[in-house]
């Protein structure tokens, strides 16, 4: 029987998809698993796969094309089976949930039900009832984040109501509710130079992740009570401790900036859990565990990989995860766990120059720190003006969550750490 | 509204129907001078005589064939079986005659028969005289199944057969026919093809017919107490089935449980599962379960026999799978 290939929702926020490229052409042979065509998500380029056997036909997409999710993009027929001989799984109703105003992400399993039922086991497959499949993608819920509550791992609909009351437990904690995940807005690290072609002006279609940035900004700023605090750390110890470390490293590795500050913060998030915490409409999530989420500038946008428990985890540890990290984002590889969950965010700007800047809030996070470049500068050390690499950090708080004094004792705290690295066991 | 017992409304039905039609008659063992095996007919030998009130030797495929003659003949017979385990022996008659004359007569041949009598397992009457025959009746085309639960329901769905053109097969129960309720006087027709909720719930959709409803309201009383909302649908008429109230109920609550008296293997509760499965499958969020009779004959032992039937506990039970409370 003939199998309808839809474009799927390949992130958890997925509305649209533009084919990138056919891996399969029309008339070749396919097999279930197989990759058809790299789609662009609103994050990044993902595979789409075959879902059943067979000879793919009706290849009704281009490459380069952008289709809402749910859209009929080819069929798979047995071989010898002419298309249209046998009607195509009942049409799924896509067109209107894809326009709808609420964010949207159909779930793999629930969007190719046809091909479902006829493929083999698979242990990745989500066990969803139909009628969780169908609020999760009313829901734009990513049913593989969900851990079910009913027989065999069974997600069923309490599962989904209580992921909308916020209550703990049913989501994984290692990559949680991915409706509520924003990018943390920056700006794009390279701005085309003014060509001189004439033109007075020039207008590009927004990509995806363009839009989605766009879409998210709006649910940050404006609707979130930002209030900013801004702390200059002296650096020297730091420095002179990361110099320390890297030399006794030698070849086996080298620690960054970045690296310390990400786990300064991580650390003093342990000791302030009050920031480490998601603005839930009727309640606050604190989250005992503390997932970095570092925000990526990439072509055209940006994205915040996640570190999970980036307390716990050694410095070197840190700063291998965040390079492959930022690897991964800027080839748009990143694959959904990996930018999801983050309990709270680090931005920095240091390596373009930026003395000081504020950095919008990543809900449901509720803050964030922008960190500044460290630089030299006279400083009055026991009445003696001496030079000393400093480095401002600017924290945004969201004032549902955090009040000015709590922020203030958590950024105290972090501070301490950087200016005393030996605070860091304490 | 008075209230009757349902073996009195069945009687009301008869009587007002003889009373409106006189092509209308009633055959069957002890249904003349005996006034029926559970009374049904009670005073109908003596307002419409015996030429209207027939009773006939212990031979069912007899006079079930006699009722399809008469039916041929432009009367409107209404043959009662003691109970639908001698019917049994009658099958030939409905299911070859009554079922299929008018389809083989091009149409030419209405067969407006109804044959009635209680179906199902009663107490301690052993394995060949407990037995619930909807789905072998239920399975053939050319034949309507009604299964009334209560006394207003008993009334209107009689005289909807009586009034039917078609074979419509009555299914009673020995341990209704005392039980009461209100029932309209008179013009009371309930339509053949029409589901009844009779409680209204929103967690887990009771679909169940006949005797069933009795422990289907029971179980939802308990699972009112365990703060589960449970609807309780009563199907009434098996062929045809009621799709759409169905499968609303099961769109409203997301969860079901069918009970019979029957067996598990291709009951009616699989024929309600087919729905909605097929009807309301983006709205299921449990498979649906079914509490029938044990796959055995029924036993004679009191124990054995209770251990058998479907009960108030077994559907609670199920309910709270379908909810995943247990």
């Amino acid at each position: 029987m003939a199998t309808t290939v839809f474009m799927e929702a390949l992130s958890p926020t997925m509305e649209e998809g533009r084919l990138v490229k056919w891996h399969k052409r029309e008339g070749d042979a396919v097999q279930v698993g197989e990759t058809l065509a790299e789609v662009e998500t609103d994050k990044a380029i993902m595979d789409l796969q075959a879902r059943a056997d067979g000879i793919l036909r009706q290849v009704a997409v281009a490459e380069g094309q952008t289709v809402p999710v749910g859209k009929e993009i080819a069929v798979i027929v047995a071989p010898g089976e002419t298309v249209g001989a046998t009607p195509a799984p009942a049409p799924r109703p896509a067109p209107a949930s894809v326009s709808g105003s609420g964010e949207r992400g159909a779930v793999p399993s629930a969007t190719v039900p046809a091909a479902a039922a006829v493929a083999p086991a698979d242990a990745t497959r989500v066990k969803a009832s139909p009628l969780a499949k169908r609020m999760a993608k009313e829901a734009g819920v990513d049913l593989k984040l969900l851990q079910g509550s009913g027989p065999g791992g069974r997600v069923v609909k309490q599962d989904l109501e209580s992921l909308g009351r916020g209550e703990t437990g049913e989501v994984r904690s290692a990559a949680p509710q991915p409706t509520v995940r924003r990018e943390v807005p920056l700006p794009s690290p390279v701005s085309p130079g003014v060509v001189g072609s004439g033109a007075a002006y020039e207008d590009v279609p927004l990509t995806q992740i363009r839009k989605t940035i766009a879409k998210r900004l709006a649910t940050s700023l404006g609707p979130v009570p930002h209030f900013f605090l801004t702390t200059e750390v002296d650096m020297e110890r730091a420095a002179e401790a990361r110099d320390a470390l890297n030399r006794q490293l030698g070849d086996r590795g080298k620690v960054s900036f970045n690296d310390v500050i990400l786990k300064a913060t991580a650390l003093a998030l342990t000791k302030h859990r009050a920031c480490n915490a998601w603005f839930q409409e009727d309640h606050i999530r604190y989250w005992n565990e503390v997932h970095i989420g570092m925000a990526v500038a990439v072509e055209d946008g940006l994205i915040t990989p996640v570190i999970r428990n980036a307390d716990v985890k050694p410095l070197l540890e840190i700063g291998r995860e965040a390079g492959d990290l930022a690897d991964k984002a800027r080839s748009r590889r990143l694959q959904p766990h990996e930018y999801t969950g983050s309990t709270f965010s680090v931005s920095n700007l240091g390596m373009f120059d930026i003395d000081q800047f504020t950095a919008v809030i990543n809900p449901p996070e509720a803050g964030i720190i922008a960190v500044g470049s460290i630089m030299q500068k006279p400083v009055v050390v026991d009445a003696t003006v001496l030079p000393r690499r400093r480095m401002r950090i600017t924290m945004s708080c969201d004032h549902r969550v955090i009040d000015g004094a709590t922020g203030a004792g958590f950024l105290k705290t972090l501070k301490e750490m950087l200016e005393n690295p030996l605070a860091m066991l304490l | 509204m008075p209230t009757l017992t349902y073996r009195d409304a069945l009687n009301q039905a008869l009587r007002e129907e003889m009373q409106r039609d006189p092509s209308v008659f009633l055959m069957g063992e002890e249904v003349g001078v005996y006034q029926g095996a559970y009374k049904v007919s009670r005073g109908l030998l003596e307002e419409f005589g015996p030429m209207r009130v027939v009773d006939t030797p212990i031979a069912e495929l007899g006079f079930a064939g006699v009722g399809v003659g008469a039916a041929m003949a432009g009367l409107r017979p209404v043959i009662e079986f003691m109970t639908w385990n001698f019917a049994v022996l009658a099958l030939d008659q409905i299911v070859n005659s009554a079922a299929k004359i008018l389809y083989e007569s091009g149409g030419q041949v209405p067969i407006p028969i109804v044959f009635r009598g209680p179906n199902g397992a009663a107490l301690q009457l052993a394995a060949q005289h407990s037995q619930a025959w909807e789905s072998w009746l239920a399975h053939i085309p050319g034949l309507k199944v009604v299964a009334p639960a209560t006394p207003a329901d008993a009334k209107g769905l009689l005289k909807a057969a009586i009034r039917d053109d078609n074979p419509v097969i009555v299914l009673e129960g020995e341990m209704l026919y005392n039980t009461k309720g209100d029932v309209p006087e008179g013009e009371h027709v309930v339509p053949i093809g029409k589901a009844d909720v009779k409680r209204a719930g929103t967690d887990v959709t009771l679909i169940c017919h006949s005797k069933t409803v009795v422990p289907a309201l029971k179980a939802a009383e308990q699972l009112q107490e365990q703060g589960v909302s449970a609807e309780v649908v009563d199907l009434r008429s098996l062929r045809p089935m009621d799709e759409e109230t169905l499968v609303a109920s099961v769109v409203k609550t997301n969860r079901c449980v069918v009970a019979e008296e029957g067996w598990p293997h291709c009951g009616i509760g699989a024929q309600v599962v087919d729905i909605i499965q097929r009807e309301a499958f983006d709205s299921l969020d449990a498979p649906v379960l079914r509490v029938t009779q044990a796959d055995v004959p029924m036993p004679y032992n009191k124990q054995l026999e209770r251990a058998a039937k479907p009960s108030p506990e077994k559907i609670v039970a199920a309910a709270r799978r379908v909810c995943y409370l247990d």
